[in-house]
């Protein structure tokens, strides 16, 4: 399934609630304020990086610009557009959001 | 400073785009500047990302509202307290971050950064010395 989170990792729990609770082969995907859980170097990029092959991350790509860290994202994380996320939407069979 | 000014200290934590909060801020800060009060502004938590270089929000089709940081030095906010512990946090350097700078009327209009980084405990003092604090 995939797992969708809009919120910064540094100000609630949602992206480390998510990597504990995805399913191994689960898709997550970071947008909007959810995308700088992509930032390589933080507090929680070795959280992120340990899910990694048990789950496929992913980070839309326009979310990243408009915060200008598309430059700084963990290697192996991939980035999408609006396309990928419909993509992704219509592949997997339910979405979990992550508020 | 003359008399009836105050020492104003805006505190960001918010990321920019995600809430209205930044562009609000960025709001109250210009109008705090144009009736000349003492405005510093404060960047912690979250708020770091407010100024990272290299904004581009064409995608996301929303104002990018981090060009108007540079100009503040021109409304005279020439103090932007940046917190060392939230660059950390974040995998970011000053060097991730927009170049901030005022011109000082005082030193025959030298250009000099604005940004100021701080530590947890100057960050105590300072909120200590001010007469307003502003939180969004």
């Amino acid at each position: 399934m995939l797992h969708t989170v809009n919120k910064s990792p540094f100000e609630k729990n949602s992206l480390v609630s998510c990597l504990e609770h995805a399913a191994e082969g689960s898709a997550i995907l970071l947008i909007e304020d959810g995308v700088y859980g992509a930032l390589n170097g933080s507090a929680v990029a070795d959280k992120v990086k340990g899910a990694m092959g048990k789950t496929t991350i992913y980070a839309l790509g326009p979310d990243l610009d408009a915060r200008g860290i598309a430059g700084k994202v963990i290697d192996g994380i991939k980035v999408v557009d609006y396309a990928g996320f419909v993509d992704l939407a219509c592949e997997n069979d339910k979405v979990q959001a992550w508020l | 400073m003359s008399e009836g000014t105050k020492k104003f200290l805006y505190v960001n934590r918010k990321a920019p785009y995600g809430t209205i909060y930044a562009l609000e801020s960025l709001e109250v800060v210009l109008i705090g500047a144009a009736f000349e009060q003492d405005v510093q502004l404060l960047f912690l938590d979250d708020g770091v990302f407010q100024i990272v270089k290299d904004q581009d929000t064409k995608g996301i089709e929303n104002k990018n509202f981090s060009p108007t940081y540079s100009a503040l030095g021109d409304y005279e906010v020439t103090k932007m307290y940046v917190s060392k512990e939230s660059l950390e946090e974040r995998g970011l350097t000053v060097d991730d971050l927009m170049p901030l700078t005022y011109e000082d009327e005082d030193d025959d209009w030298a250009e000099k950064d604005s940004i100021i980084l701080v530590s947890k405990d100057e960050i105590a003092a300072l909120m200590e010395e001010q007469d307003v604090v502003l939180s969004f």
